[in-house]
């Protein structure tokens, strides 16, 4: 990043920039605070991201002038709504890329909408000595539904590999799918490493099997461009306060077929086409999975959010992540005693690490003294931990609001921690 | 940077960097299993107990430069001390890293005052007493493992 006459003035550098992440900034209110006298900076985003203006406008904008339950007044509020929800759900379909409405599924979040397929299709389709099958990178989200499932089943619950890089071994997958594998789940960016899976690749293999691929996208969704069409996965789920929306809302895809196959998850109201105390007829698609009063105010919510990442552009947003993340994995490779833990060639906005002679526990209060919000801990993925012999690393995420100049005050942060150590 | 001077004193490093009584002990007659889930933090407590004294203990484990440090020292201060004696400890230590007055009639803490800085720092409070909680467990031999949550 060297002009021929020295290192480039950082307008400069900002031109060369993909986005323009101060003027970006202004967007989110909560990025303007000091801490401990010290500016905020928030490197913690692949716990939860920042919700810009718009998001917290659009709330209080809904419980202010429109607040009402849906799909069954008569009346204009609940008209109104019920467009809003309805309209967040096409957003939320072209976001990534499903080919009908009906295939999004509300949900609490990623975690449920995992909970749902366990339940759901892995009942209906997971008998004794079938196998599930995972990832050794997996979050404990989308492991333990797993384990319920196969235990409930006498089903066996089969790990696939990952290489020192953290990167999947992809024909270590393969050779573990055989007649008995009723379904593949898998994440698309690991919430510990960062690393990118090769979803297409996963889904082209578990089809020749005929096993359908559910990918855990938590991570994936505010990072990288989606298209489940062309990815040909069977289900996907993300979480919208990881794409800049509120907490307690997420979304479930799934291929309609296999949906409308599938029997409910929840009874109760909404489901249901109508009830009998002999026989209840349920809902068509997407309702059948939506039972009860969902999350009105955090799907229009995450439908503000999505309208957000839109208007940057989702491919400027990873261009910019990525230059970040190049420019983090750079600077932290420099500080002798790191160690970083994840360091596949395809990876996305995670910088997880330890240090030599601190526990990453303390690192973390260190830097959050100096202002700098980090993830430390094993990362609710405890069997990836054992797999690197680590007990935890320290984590900072990144999201496009963030900036060169908070890595820098990371990098600082981190000269402070092995002063106090030294 | 106080704040984290208090924290983090010369003695807490360097117990944190050389635990004291840090292995597995061959006349322990009881033990106990200690695990934060929040940070990972793991401990085994072995203690030999003789009547209603507290013949020997160590520890074994892994954890952060608070919890570390404070099982070493844990163990060092308790060799010798009657059992009711490592409870009064105990409930002066917990006063001490949260920030409670300790009562005046509580035995001295001796080393154990390092830790005063605990008490500014909320979320660090688990680590700073998971071996005593750990401790407790041996000493009443309720044989499952020990959970800060």
């Amino acid at each position: 990043m060297k002009a021929p006459g020295g290192i480039l003035a950082s307008e400069q550098v900002t031109k060369m920039l993909s986005l323009d992440p101060d003027a970006i900034r202004e967007d989110f209110p909560i990025l303007e605070q000091m801490v401990y006298g010290k500016p905020l900076v928030y490197l913690d985003n692949a716990a939860t991201s920042q919700k810009p203006r718009v998001v917290i406008d659009e709330l209080t904008q809904y419980y202010s002038t429109d607040n009402s339950n849906i799909h069954r007044g008569v009346h204009l509020l609940s008209e109104r709504a019920t467009a809003s929800y309805e309209a967040a759900r096409v957003k939320a379909q072209r976001f990534i890329n499903a080919a009908e409405s009906k295939e999004v599924i509300f949900t609490r979040g990623t975690t449920e909408a995992i909970n749902l397929v366990a339940n759901s299709y892995g009942r209906a389709n997971v008998k004794a000595g079938d196998e599930v099958l995972i990832t050794a990178m997996e979050h404990h989200s989308n492991i333990v539904p797993w384990q319920i499932l196969c235990d409930e089943k006498g089903a066996r619950l089969r790990v696939a590999p990952i290489n020192d890089e953290g990167e999947l071994i992809l024909e270590e997958l393969a050779a573990l799918i055989n007649r008995k594998t009723k379904i593949i789940s898998l994440v698309h960016v690991s919430n510990a490493l960062g690393t990118i899976n090769p979803i297409r690749a996963v889904v082209e293999i578990a089809h020749r099997h005929e096993v359908p691929v559910m990918i855990d996208g938590a991570q994936a969704a505010p990072h990288i461009r989606l298209d489940v069409q062309e990815l040909d996965c069977d289900f996907y789920a993300f979480s919208g306060h990881k794409v800049y929306g509120p907490t307690g809302i997420g979304v479930l895809y799934g291929k309609a077929e296999l949906l409308d196959a599938m029997p409910p998850y929840q009874g109760g109201g909404d489901m249901i086409a109508s009830v009998a105390f002999d026989k209840t007829t349920y809902n068509t698609l997407p309702y059948k999975f939506e039972a009860g009063t969902p999350n009105i105010a955090g799907t229009i919510g995450l439908g503000a959010a999505i309208d957000y990442v839109n208007k940057l552009g989702i491919e400027r947003i990873a261009r910019y992540e990525h230059e970040l993340l190049e420019y983090g994995t750079e600077a932290l490779s420099q500080i002798s005693g790191l160690r970083l833990i994840g360091t596949a060639k395809e990876k996305a906005g995670v910088l997880s690490f330890v240090l030599d002679g601190v526990h990453p526990h303390d690192v973390g209060t260190i830097l959050d003294r100096e202002g700098i919000a980090i993830r430390t801990g094993h990362h609710c993925a405890m069997p990836l931990m054992n797999r690197f012999g680590i007990p935890a690393t320290a984590r900072a995420s990144l999201a496009f609001y963030n900036t060169r100049k908070e890595i820098d005050a990371l990098v600082e942060g981190i000269h402070k921690v092995k002063e106090v150590f030294a | 940077m106080t704040e984290l001077q208090d924290l983090y004193q010369e003695l807490i490093l360097d117990h944190g960097r050389r635990p004291r009584n840090f292995k597995a002990l061959g006349s322990a007659n009881r033990s106990a299993e200690g695990y934060n889930p929040l940070c990972g933090d793991k401990v085994k407590i072995y203690v030999e107990i003789d009547g209603n004294t507290v013949k020997d203990l160590s520890f074994e484990g892994s954890g952060c430069a608070i919890s570390t440090a404070s099982a070493s020292i844990m163990t060092e201060t308790l060799k010798g001390k009657t059992r009711a004696e490592a409870e009064e400890l105990f409930q002066a230590f917990h006063d001490l890293v949260t920030g409670r007055q300790v009562r005046i009639d509580a035995p001295d803490l001796g080393k154990l005052e390092v830790f005063s800085g605990v008490s500014e720092f909320p979320v660090r409070v688990k680590c700073a007493t998971l071996s005593w909680h750990t401790l407790r467990a041996a000493l009443n031999d309720e044989g499952e493992v020990v959970s800060t949550e």
